[in-house]
């Protein structure tokens, strides 16, 4: 085009301009040499560990760890608490996000801290707030009493306890990503004659399903995790355990078992952790496209 | 003006309608509980509760322990979201999705994990032995376990704050003749320095409350607060464990509020 001035840097030249702003290379070796150190230290030596306590008793001890009948009961409550809290912890997130995402009213800002709530505060006083309510100097523990429901022992508070530490999980994905997407196609569907659902399944869900799936790999992965809460909820009784329960069991040396079964039902959940991660990268990927398209002002797919 | 904006969108009645009930069901009445607890406990009782020197040792290690891991993380972690945001290696695109494994983990595997490595027939631990240095069972082991819980704050908050940094500012500095070391101490860390001190804060109010991967690499003398307050309800003291707990989450309100105070400050002065 006329008028412009082309500005061609010899190759010198756009060497030494990169140069400029680029570390010498022993510091950036001397820092990735820092970064592999201390990731390596903290972060993959316990991982492998885990695998390797779990497999050093052989594969045959490793499966009968699995198959005890203290560990099958486990996995299946574990199973059955994230079974209840994620679905209706779902249910609630999408709700949420609706509510705050697509309308504006007084106190929003206030909501959202409150349902920051059990994500801030530590899993033992998530705990700890049920036997409050339900243990034997609860609140409702008369009530409870004559009608024999005992929820602190029992798995009703695991459950509870569950659906606590993960209740803002998918509400936490989906309010930014809502707030980000936001009014217009719902408003121009409406005015074609959408009803509440048809707006919500056709033109809502579409946009948010990634970060939906994604909220709800975080929910489930904290679900089948819980450990503080529920430990404080269940104390020493040995019928309901969840896995994480089970592995303290184990290492405490509290039940049949020793130290390769505690490590065997441990890399359960540590399959469980990096099966997370792997989805968890993936989808990102896929919201953080959603999230600038959005912010772009158009959604694709 | 109204409390709602008029919208012609169907629904807010109904789902606002089940996310109060829902919240206050399961989230607000319970910590209401918390603290009407710790209310119905005398003034006396309560303060000795929190003063008592085995609740004073508590607080010294979790604050102590927490301040002192948040820091290595601060440290550490802009290392790491460094070199994971300005240099390409072998396995960038797997580390930085390992970093997220403390979040993922479990806290009790994570638990039993350091403390076998660390314990004196560990990887780790033996490794340091023969010099003396125990790590499991002690307070280093506390500060090693909270480091490991709090490593992905500070890296992910790090990673877009450096993202978002100009290179154009740092041009600009080493056209005017800075080195490499001055243009990093006076232009780069001035401006990750909010998101520096959100991440520490945030990995400090992390380990505040971790219990699952500490109990079994600290020991009955080395409790942080989490832990002691496990102990008072396994003792039933409820009304004790109800004051302690008020204590710690009044603690973890004054960080939040620190964290958005400081954000708060650095927009203020953002360019």
């Amino acid at each position: 085009m006329a008028g412009t001035v082309a500005l061609r840097l010899t190759s010198g030249a756009r060497q030494r301009a990169t140069d400029a702003v680029t570390e010498p290379l022993w510091v950036r070796a001397l820092l990735i040499g820092a970064t592999l150190t201390f990731l390596g230290l903290f972060l993959f030596m316990p991982l492998v560990l885990v695998f390797s306590e779990a497999l050093s008793a052989g594969w045959l001890a490793y499966l009968d760890a699995l198959k005890d009948p203290d560990a099958l009961s486990a996995i299946r409550m574990t199973l059955l608490a994230a079974a209840v809290a994620v679905p209706i912890n779902t249910l609630f997130g999408i709700l949420a996000a609706w509510a705050i995402a697509k309308f504006e009213f007084v106190g929003k800002s206030v909501l959202i801290t409150l349902l920051d709530l059990p994500y801030s505060v530590s899993p033992v006083i998530a705990g700890m707030v049920f036997v409050l309510l339900f243990g034997r100097q609860g609140w409702f523990w008369p009530w409870l009493d004559r009608y024999d429901l005992h929820i602190v022992y029992a798995p009703c508070g695991i459950i509870l306890a569950t659906m606590f530490v993960t209740f803002p999980f998918v509400a936490r994905e989906l309010i930014p990503l809502m707030q980000a997407q936001g009014t217009e196609e719902e408003e121009a569907a409406r005015v074609l004659g959408a009803s509440g659902l048809q707006l919500f399944r056709r033109v809502t869900l579409p946009n948010i399903k990634w970060g939906l799936l994604y909220g709800v790999i975080l929910c489930n992965a904290r679900a089948m995790g819980e450990f503080g809460a529920v430990s404080v909820v269940v104390g020493n009784i040995a019928s309901t355990n969840t896995m994480p329960l089970h592995v303290e069991r184990l290492y405490k040396g509290m039940s049949s078992g020793d130290l390769a079964a505690a490590f065997a039902v441990a890399s359960l959940l540590a399959m469980l952790a990096l099966i997370t991660l792997v989805l968890k990268s993936l989808l990102q990927w896929k919201t953080s496209e959603q999230l600038s398209a959005a912010e772009l002002g158009y959604t694709g797919d | 003006m109204s409390l709602k904006q008029r919208s012609v969108l169907p629904g807010f009645g109904l789902t606002m309608g089940c996310t109060l009930s829902y919240l206050s069901l399961l989230v607000l009445i319970p910590l209401a509980a918390l603290f009407l607890k710790s209310a119905s406990v005398t003034w006396a009782d309560f303060s000795a509760a929190v003063t008592d020197p085995e609740a004073i040792d508590a607080y010294k290690l979790s604050f102590g322990a927490s301040f002192v891991a948040a820091a290595i993380n601060a440290f550490f972690g802009l290392i790491v979201a460094w070199t994971l945001v300005r240099y390409s290696f072998v396995g960038k695109k797997f580390i930085d999705a390992v970093v997220d494994l403390p979040f993922a983990m479990p806290t009790a595997v994570s638990g039993i994990a350091l403390a076998q490595l660390y314990s004196r027939d560990g990887w780790v631990g033996r490794l340091l032995a023969p010099y003396g240095i125990e790590i499991a069972y002690s307070r280093w082991g506390v500060i090693v376990a909270l480091t490991f819980i709090g490593l992905p704050f500070v890296v992910r908050t790090l990673q877009p704050a450096l993202e978002d940094m100009d290179m154009e500012v740092e041009e600009a500095a080493a056209s005017l003749g800075a080195t490499r070391w001055q243009t990093l101490r006076r232009v780069i860390l001035p401006s990750i320095l909010p998101a520096l001190l959100t991440g520490f804060a945030l990995a400090f109010a992390r380990a505040l409350g971790e219990y699952g991967s500490v109990i079994f690499i600290s020991s009955k003398w080395e409790k942080v607060v989490p832990m002691l307050i496990f102990t008072k309800l396994e003792q039933f003291e409820f009304g004790e464990a109800a004051a302690i707990a008020v204590v710690m989450l009044v603690a973890s309100f004054i960080i939040l509020l620190f964290i958005n105070l400081t954000q708060w400050w650095s927009r203020r002065y953002a360019t």
